[in-house]
């Protein structure tokens, strides 16, 4: 079991590696100078190439690319001052990851100071994911073929045919904007406020829970509904087993195999960042701070967040995989 | 189908006084699908003692599983329309309460299921999957007398280190092993109606023995009533005291096993006999498949099912194979042996056409010993 977790991190380090020089001789070799969107933010969109060309020699652009991929992977692991004028540095301790280049601030430490944010939507999300739709999915494999359950997956059908933006869009514009049915959304730290954490979320838990939902109501229901067709559950039933113990005992215990594996992967995706949710409720959260930096060509951020993202996803897979073998003995390594 | 208190007490050979362990009568199951009613047993009615063991033989498709899994009612009474009557113990099954089937499923009345694997939870320790059965009838047992119980019939049913075993799971059993710990969770709490659904069809041949074996000795043990469901002959011949054969849904032969072995009188019945190797036996028998398939249970046949199939429907006179079911009623032999057939002479028929084919070395002589040995038939 060790070992094998040794080998996927491994594996995970490799991954991560290819990311980061990848993205450095994206932004490095790429059709626009690296410090463009930088010059410009400074000029207010009047960038000289003067300016710009004093930017690229303050940020390193003109010396050798290898050497700079050397500072940089270097500072990764034990931090660097960073050159911003003649004189002006800007310490940035390990795990260095660059200087944002709007606010010059080092972008990991902006990511942490990010993360709660992103975390709380998270999280929050996912349990109403799970718990709306693992739960409607279930109900509706016990009453397969019934009028509930047809009116359920097409509900869900209908929910999911609608794009997300324009469903959260919909969602803060009647029920906090026009009718302030929800208190107003936003994040506030847990560690400051916890009633106004929780106010604040809920809407944006609400609708990106039950949005995302709809897709786990019917692969629950179809993971159920193989999972209550097996041999062995009718031997639980013929043992003289209550319902209730031959479909959550017997049937949702195989059904969460397939469950836990696409729901450990959309876990990732939702701790990456979602940007539309942060976008439209205005939390200040990872995927915001990603897209906002692509629109300003802000390199190092970029970079953090993709890294970021990466190393969830990466994570996310090896604890989906442990999940298996605590799951299904069958697959148990010993 | 005239005969019915014909079926239920001739049928039993010895004129049971009273009611026997498992009463079967007119049971019909239909399964409404999208394609229509489809019709997986027709009035069919049978009967178990204590002690006694039944043998269902038919093709796949025969109704065999249906109708007995009826007796435990395990089907979905919204996809099901049963009618008829089924009495476990003088209990009527029919129409009870999902909770009061409960308290009889397991508990006075047990089912075994083929393929151990699938039938026995792949993520839960074996022992843990006993003791359960154990604790869903005991409510007061606490989970160590549930776990002693569970190590005890493990050791019953002669698996080796019960008390290590107990913690394994189904995949880290072999085969044999795993039907048996499908028998012992079957007797964990003393059913005295014990139903077998093809226990030894997964199984390689010596198992297969020792599994019976064992079926046997505990029933002795128990005095349980056994319905065994095959169709393998050589496990009938072995096991059962009375067979009922099966096609289509309904009854066609049904008798005690000797007597229905060697005077077989229905077509369907000489089709099994005959697709039977006899190891044994004579090299130069040959082994003659039922031409055919079994009949859709949506649209059976018009008349007796089995006539598009049956060799010897010629021999019947005008078109009464086409036209009329046979009802199931004693033939040449006496009332303990039905037969649903039109044939007027079938014993004439088997003795001069049939068991020369099938067994030549018997056919000489006066018919002495079963046509199917116990033989190793694997499907």
């Amino acid at each position: 079991m060790f070992a094998f977790i040794v080998k996927r991190l491994l594996a995970g380090l490799l991954v991560l590696s290819t990311l980061v020089v990848s993205i450095f001789l994206l932004f490095w070799y790429g059709p626009r100078s690296p410090v463009q969107g930088l010059c410009e933010q400074r000029t207010n969109n009047r960038c000289t190439a003067d300016f710009r060309a004093q930017l690229e020699e303050n940020f390193g652009y003109n010396n050798p690319m290898l050497s700079e991929l050397g500072k940089y992977v270097a500072g990764i692991f034990t931090g660097r001052d960073i050159q911003l004028g003649a004189n002006t540095f800007v310490e940035c301790s390990a795990p260095c990851l660059g200087l944002s280049y709007r606010t010059f601030v080092p972008a990991f430490d902006e990511l942490v100071r990010r993360l709660p944010a992103t975390i709380s939507l998270a999280v929050g999300a996912a349990v109403i994911i799970l718990l709306v739709g693992v739960t409607s999915g279930v109900l509706a494999a016990r009453r397969r073929g019934t009028v509930a359950d047809k009116a359920l997956v097409s509900a869900t059908l209908l929910m999911s045919s609608i794009p997300y933006v324009l469903f959260a869009l919909l969602v803060y514009l009647y029920l906090n904007v026009i009718n302030e049915v929800f208190p107003e959304a936003g994040y506030t730290p847990l560690t400051e406020n916890p009633v106004a954490w929780l106010s604040g979320l809920l809407l944006p838990w609400l609708a990106l829970g039950f949005y995302n939902s709809t897709q786990y109501t019917r692969f629950s229901r179809g993971a159920m509904i193989d999972a209550l067709s097996e041999d062995y559950i009718r031997t639980a039933r013929a043992k003289g087993l209550s319902s209730r113990t031959v479909t959550f005992k017997h049937g949702l215990r195989s059904a969460l195999v397939p469950i836990v594996t696409i729901f450990g992967i959309d876990f990732a995706f939702l701790l990456a960042g979602t940007i539309f949710t942060e976008i439209i409720f205005g939390i200040n959260g990872i995927g915001r701070w990603g897209l906002e930096a692509i629109q300003i060509e802000d390199f190092p951020v970029v970079q953090t967040t993709v890294l970021f993202g990466a190393i969830v996803v990466i994570v996310a897979n090896i604890v989906v995989d442990i999940l298996y073998g605590v799951l299904d003995p069958r697959v148990r390594i010993s | 189908m005239s005969t019915d208190t014909g079926v239920t007490t001739g049928a039993a050979g010895a004129a049971a006084a009273g009611e026997r362990l498992l009463e079967v009568e007119h049971l019909t199951v239909k399964f409404p699908t999208a394609d229509g009613l489809v019709n997986a047993v027709t009035d069919l009615s049978y009967g178990v003692a204590r002690g006694k063991t039944l043998g269902i033989v038919g093709e796949s498709g025969s109704g065999k599983s249906v109708s007995s899994m009826a007796v435990l009612g395990l089907h979905d009474p919204r996809r099901t329309r049963i009618e008829g009557s089924i009495r476990v113990d003088g209990q009527e099954v029919i129409g009870l309460s999902e909770a009061k089937l409960r308290r009889i499923r397991g508990n006075s009345a047990a089912m075994i299921f083929q393929d151990a694997l699938a039938s026995l939870h792949p993520f839960y320790r074996v022992g843990k999957q006993l003791s359960e059965a154990y604790a869903a009838h005991h409510p007061k047992a606490s989970a160590r007398d549930a776990r002693r119980k569970a190590i005890e019939m493990l050791d019953l049913v002669g698996i080796p280190q019960p008390d290590r075993r107990v913690d394994d799971f189904p995949h880290q059993f072999s085969g044999g092993m795993r039907q048996r710990a499908m028998i012992a969770m079957g007797l964990i709490n003393d059913p005295s109606l014990l139903i077998a659904d093809e226990p030894t069809t997964a199984l390689d041949v010596t198992v297969q023995a020792q599994i019976l074996d064992l079926l046997g000795d505990l029933q002795r043990e128990f005095d349980s009533a056994i319905i065994i469901i095959t169709h393998d002959l050589g496990v009938i011949a072995e096991m059962a005291d009375e067979v009922l054969v099966m096609y289509a849904g309904r009854a066609v032969e049904y008798g005690a096993t000797r007597e229905l072995l060697t005077h077989p009188e229905m077509p369907y019945t000489w089709g099994l006999l005959s697709s039977v190797p006899d190891v044994s036996g004579d090299v130069d028998a040959r082994l003659l498949p039922i031409p055919g398939n079994p009949p859709s249970l949506l649209d059976p046949p018009s008349g007796c099912s089995f006539h598009p199939r049956c060799v010897h429907r010629d021999k019947v006179p005008g078109d009464l194979c086409t036209t009329t079911i046979p009802d199931l009623s004693p033939g040449g032999r006496g009332p303990g042996h039905l037969k649903r057939c039109h044939l007027a002479d079938p014993e004439r028929i088997y003795a001069t056409e049939i068991l020369p084919e099938i067994a030549p070395d018997l056919a000489d002589g006066a018919p002495a010993a079963p046509a199917a040995a116990p033989t190793n038939k694997e499907a």
